[in-house]
């Protein structure tokens, strides 16, 4: 019991251990400019844009080589003083809707946008009609006296069973 | 019958999105400069330093940009096929020489050999942004008034250079 206790306890310490750790790893991508202040604006737009190269991660999280240079191309757009329209605009025209991490809305992307909804509409009313059916199914006449009788009948024979 | 047909079809639907999709390579993205004048940009030449070369300066023919470095290993791949092609003078292919030091760009062309008319410079990959780089090689097609008509992602294969880069060439009139 007391060597089993000691384990867990070394278990836990380990997974305490490797919690403190974890920020270290988990932490973003090392800051491109010195001023924080400007440092947080440029972290605020690169959330907005996926790393081309890795794709699922923004340019914010990434370590990526293109990333780090994007990074820096936003500080120095907003130190020229553009604004944050004016900068996705720009990623926009060199790399296409994709480097939008979230999807805009338009024309090509009704369906990624409303397609579940869609989905969910049509599910929803093949159950409803599939209810349906099946209550006019039990509505049905054919629930006669002599088939209430057999099921009473049947009812009380289990009562009867020791 | 026919209804324990419908989770079949279903399926059969789901299977072919889910054949799509693995059939598309994800790292194709479609860039939104083809039909687009090609960026503008002034660049040093790799061989010579002090001399630049502009976007104006190659218009009126049509010309391959490749976006090579000597750090970038998929090059290497495709480098023996543009040295060859290069050999047969059917269009100008520049270099734009992306985030790379001079030395290494220039030692690495006289190991592997050099199929490029002139390469340019782009050390801090600006020009590359400007052009949408995101992964090293990349090839693009410019016609003579300087239009991008085609860009391919990765090294080029002989598929790529026989079926899509040498008739788009021929019809753009190199």
């Amino acid at each position: 019991m007391r060597s089993l206790l000691r384990c867990l306890a070394l278990l836990l310490w380990a997974c305490a251990l490797a919690l403190s750790a974890l920020p270290l790893v988990a932490k973003e991508a090392p800051p491109t400019a010195a001023d924080p202040a400007l440092e947080a604006r440029v972290m605020a737009i690169a959330e907005e844009l996926r790393c081309l190269v890795c794709q699922n991660e923004t340019i914010a999280a990434s370590h990526a080589d293109l990333a780090v240079d994007l990074r820096k191309q936003i500080a120095l757009k907003l130190q020229a003083g553009q604004s944050k329209q004016e900068i996705v605009d720009f990623m926009v025209a060199r790399y296409g809707d994709f480097v939008l991490y979230r999807p805009a809305l338009n024309a090509r992307t009704l369906l990624l946008w409303f397609g579940p909804f869609l989905l969910l509409l049509v599910a929803l009313s093949v159950l409803i009609l599939n209810i349906r059916r099946r209550r006019r199914a039990t509505d049905a006449t054919d629930w006669t006296a002599d088939k209430a009788q057999r099921a009473r009948d049947l009812f009380s024979e289990g009562d009867r069973r020791p | 019958m026919k209804k324990a047909l419908i989770p079949l079809l279903i399926f059969i639907v789901l299977v072919g999105f889910l054949a799509v999709g693995l059939s598309l390579n994800p790292r194709q993205i479609p860039s939104p400069l083809i039909d687009k004048p090609a960026p503008a940009f002034s660049l040093s030449a790799l061989d010579a330093p002090e001399q630049k070369i502009s976007v104006q300066d190659l218009r009126g023919k049509v010309w391959i940009l490749n976006v090579w470095a000597s750090w970038c290993v998929a090059c290497r791949i495709e480098h023996p096929l543009l040295v060859e092609f290069s050999k047969t003078g059917t269009v100008p292919i520049y270099g734009l020489n992306y985030k790379d030091k001079r030395d290494d760009a220039i030692g690495w062309l006289a190991k592997f050999g050099n199929p490029y008319t002139r390469s340019l410079s782009d050390p801090d990959g600006l020009v590359g942004i400007d052009f949408g780089v995101y992964g090293v090689p990349e090839t693009f097609v410019i016609d003579k008034t300087g239009v991008i008509r085609m860009k391919h992602i990765g090294p080029v294969t002989p598929e790529v250079l026989r079926d899509d880069i040498i008739p788009l060439v021929r019809k753009l009139g190199a």
